[in-house]
C-alpha cells in the first residue's frame, strides 16, 4: 500500500551516538511515516538498538535532532513516553506477578485505566491470565510484551527483534498481530534479522551498517533495484521454499506449549 | 487525549506490585518471619524456668543436718547427691555445677557443723547468689534459738517486674528481622530489577525515578511492619512478652521499626549497586548483617562482651535499635526518652544514604 506524501511521525536528522571512542551511530537521517511498519535492518552491532533507544528517550544522543510526533526528544521526554509503546529486547517483568497483575502495574505506570483481560484478548492470552511471565513460551512472552506496549493506546510502538528465537508458527502468528496493530492505526517500528520477515511485514525498510544507513526504500523497490543492477540468484527460484514445506507439514496452527 | 499524569498513582501501583511480589517470595518470608520466630520459640521455651543453681554434695558429706535440709527447701537450688569426687570436679570446671558443698560434723560440738563450699570461676555469678543464700541461711540457723540482743533485721524485698528471657530476645530478633529484610530484600530486588531490564522497561513509561524508589520502599516498610507486628503479638500472647503500656508500646515499637527498616534499606541500596552478580549479594550483605547480628545485643547483652569489643558494638546501628526497642517495651520509655538512640540511627541513615546515592545504579 504505497502512499506518497505521507506525514512523518518520527523524524531523525544527523543522529550521532558515541560511546567513549566507539561510534555506534554516525549521522543517521530518516523519517518514519504515520501508520506504516518501518523496519530497521542490519547485522548485530550496526546501531539498530541504540537508535531505537535514543528515539524512545531511554538513551541520550551525542548530537543530531529527533522529533516524535512533533515532540523533541531533548525537551519533551515525558510527553513522548506517553504516546509510544516500547518492547525491549530481552526485557523481564516484575517477579512473582501474574499477567493480569503486571498489566495493572503498567496501567498505573502509564496513568491510564485499562481492563487487563481486554488487553490479553488483543494478544490472545486470555487463558494465561493467572500465569507468571516466566512460565510462558517464547511466542507467548513476545505477545505479552506487545500487550504491555499497547496499554497507553500509543501512536507508535517500537519492537526490538520480537521474533528472534520463535518457531515458524509463532513467528507468523506475531506477523498477523503486528499487521493488525498497524491496521488499527498504530505506527510500528521494528528491528529484525530475518529478511523474509521484513519483506512480508514492512512497508519500508532501512539497512543500517556500522552506524550508517546504506539503503532505505520499500522492500519491493530495493529488490527491483538489485535486479536492475544485473543480480541473479544462482539457483532457479522454486515456487515454494523450505519454510513453506515446514508450515505445510506441521500445520499453520499456533501452538500453545 | 493528554490528561494530567499522576505520580501518586504510579507510586501506589508500584507499591502494590512490589508488596504482592514480596509476599510471594519465600526468602522474604523466611528471613522476616520464620527465622526470628524460631529463635523466639527456642528462647521462649528455654527461658521459662528462670535461674537454677546446681550444687553438688561432696561424697563424704554429712547428709542429716539442718543445713542440707534448709537448702533442699530453697527452690533456686538444685542439690545433686551421690556424685563421685572426680566427676564433680570435672563438672565444676565446666560450670555444669555451680558449687560443691561439704558439711561435716564438728567433733568439738560448737558450732555443730562446718559447711565447706567450693565455688567455680566458670560460674561466678551463680556462685555469688549461692553465697548470699548461705549467708542468710547460716544467720537464720545460728539465731534460731536466740533472742536477738541488739536488733532484729526485718528484710523485705520489693517485687520487681519479672524480666523474662523473651523480653530480651524478642526486641533483638525484631531488629534482626528488620535488618535482614532491609538489606537482603532491597539488595536482591533492585539488583534483579536492574539486571532483568525491568527498570529499563519502567523508564519507557512516564514514571519518575523517585516513584520507583518510593513505591518499593513503601512496600518493604509495609511488609516489615506487618512482620514486626506479627512477631510482637506472638511474643506477647504466647510467651508473655512485656508490653508495658499495651497498644501505645506497640505503636512506639512500630515507629522505631520504621526508622530501623529505612536505615537498613539504605545498606540494601548500597549492596545492590556494589554487587557485580547475583551471587555476590549474599556475601556482601552478610558482611553488613552478621557482625550486627552477633555484636548488637541480639542474643546477649553487649555488657557481657570483652571491653575491647564493646566500642565496636556501640558503633553499630542495630545496637541502638535493639536498645531503644527494649527500653520502650520493657521500661515503658516514650520515643523522646530514646532520642539518643534515634539520633545515632539518624546519623547512620544520613551516612548510608549519602553512600547509596553515590553507588546506586539504575542500569547495568
Amino acid at each position: 500500500m504505497p502512499m506518497e506524501n505521507r506525514n512523518a511521525i518520527i523524524s531523525v536528522k544527523n543522529l550521532v551516538k558515541n560511546y567513549d571512542d566507539f561510534k555506534a551511530v554516525q549521522g543517521l537521517t530518516f523519517d518514519v511515516y504515520e501508520n506504516e511498519i518501518f523496519g530497521l535492518l542490519g547485522p548485530n552491532g550496526a546501531g539498530k538498538t541504540t537508535t531505537l533507544e535514543i528515539i524512545e528517550t531511554l538513551r541520550p544522543k551525542t548530537s543530531g535532532e529527533v522529533t516524535v510526533d512533533g515532540l523533541s526528544i531533548d525537551k519533551d521526554q515525558n510527553s513522548i513516553k506517553r504516546i509510544i509503546g516500547v518492547q525491549l529486547q530481552a526485557a523481564g517483568y516484575y517477579p512473582n506477578l501474574n499477567l493480569v497483575e503486571l498489566l495493572e502495574l503498567f496501567s498505573g505506570l502509564y496513568g491510564v485505566s485499562i481492563k487487563p483481560m481486554e488487553m490479553l484478548a488483543k494478544v490472545n492470552l486470555q487463558d494465561k491470565a493467572k500465569a507468571k511471565y516466566k512460565a510462558l513460551s517464547g511466542g507467548q512472552k513476545q505477545r505479552f510484551s506487545i500487550a504491555t506496549t499497547l496499554i497507553n493506546s500509543p501512536k507508535i510502538i517500537f519492537l526490538d527483534e520480537p521474533t528472534t528465537g520463535l518457531d515458524p508458527q509463532a513467528r507468523r502468528n506475531l506477523w498477523d498481530l503486528i499487521t493488525e496493530i498497524r491496521n488499527n492505526g498504530t505506527t510500528v517500528v521494528i528491528t529484525t534479522h530475518y529478511m523474509d520477515e521484513a519483506e512480508q511485514l514492512c512497508d519500508r525498510v532501512a539497512f543500517v551498517e556500522r552506524g550508517q544507513i546504506i539503503a532505505l526504500d520499500t522492500p519491493d523497490q530495493l529488490i527491483d533495484n538489485l535486479i536492475a543492477g544485473g543480480f541473479e540468484r544462482k539457483k532457479e527460484v522454486k515456487k515454494a521454499n523450505l519454510e513453506d514445506v515446514f508450515i505445510n507439514l506441521t500445520g499453520k496452527e499456533w501452538r500453545e506449549d | 487525549m493528554q490528561t494530567s499524569y499522576s505520580n501518586t498513582k504510579a507510586t501506589l501501583a508500584l507499591a502494590k506490585a512490589s508488596f504482592r511480589s514480596i509476599m510471594r517470595s519465600p526468602s522474604a518470608v523466611v528471613f522476616t518471619l520464620a527465622f526470628p520466630l524460631i529463635f523466639i520459640l527456642v528462647f521462649g521455651f528455654l527461658g521459662g524456668g528462670g535461674t537454677k543453681i546446681d550444687v553438688a554434695v561432696a561424697p563424704g558429706s554429712d547428709l542429716q543436718n539442718p543445713i542440707i535440709a534448709a537448702l533442699e527447701k530453697i527452690s533456686v537450688i538444685r542439690l545433686t547427691k551421690n556424685g563421685d569426687l572426680a566427676s564433680i570436679n570435672k563438672s565444676l570446671e565446666k560450670g555444669d555445677f555451680d558449687a560443691v558443698i561439704d558439711v561435716e560434723k564438728n567433733p568439738a560440738h560448737l558450732p555443730a557443723y562446718f559447711t565447706n563450699v567450693k565455688y567455680t570461676s566458670a560460674s561466678l555469678d551463680k556462685g555469688n547468689i549461692l553465697k548470699s543464700v548461705l549467708n542468710e541461711l547460716s544467720y537464720n540457723l545460728n539465731t534460731q534459738n536466740l533472742k536477738p540482743n541488739v536488733t532484729e533485721i526485718r528484710a523485705s524485698t520489693v517485687n520487681g517486674r519479672l524480666y523474662r528471657t523473651i523480653d530480651f530476645i524478642l526486641p533483638g530478633q525484631l531488629g534482626f528481622s528488620l535488618l535482614s529484610t532491609g538489606v537482603f530484600g532491597t539488595a536482591f530486588v533492585f539488583f534483579s530489577l536492574r539486571q532483568n531490564l525491568v527498570i529499563k522497561r519502567f523508564f519507557a513509561t512516564p514514571v519518575k525515578r523517585s516513584s520507583i524508589v518510593l513505591g518499593e520502599g513503601m512496600a518493604r516498610i509495609g511488609f516489615a511492619l506487618l512482620g514486626a507486628l506479627f512477631i510482637i503479638l506472638i511474643g506477647h500472647f504466647a510467651f508473655n512478652f512485656t508490653l508495658i503500656n499495651g497498644a501505645v508500646t506497640v505503636i512506639n515499637m512500630l515507629v522505631l521499626a520504621t526508622m530501623g527498616i529505612v536505615v537498613f534499606m539504605g545498606f540494601g541500596f548500597v549492596v545492590s549497586g556494589l554487587a557485580k552478580s547475583e551471587s555476590t549479594i549474599p556475601p556482601i550483605s552478610n558482611i553488613i548483617t552478621l557482625p550486627q547480628f552477633l555484636l548488637s545485643g541480639t542474643f546477649f547483652s553487649i555488657d557481657a562482651f570483652p571491653t575491647w569489643l564493646q566500642p565496636i558494638s556501640r558503633a553499630l546501628p542495630l545496637t541502638y535499635l535493639n536498645d531503644a526497642m527494649r527500653k520502650v517495651a520493657f521500661e515503658g520509655s516514650n520515643l523522646w526518652d530514646v532520642k539518643h538512640q534515634l539520633l545515632v540511627m539518624l546519623i547512620w541513615g544520613i551516612g548510608i544514604y549519602a553512600v547509596a546515592v553515590k553507588t546506586f545504579k539504575w542500569e547495568s
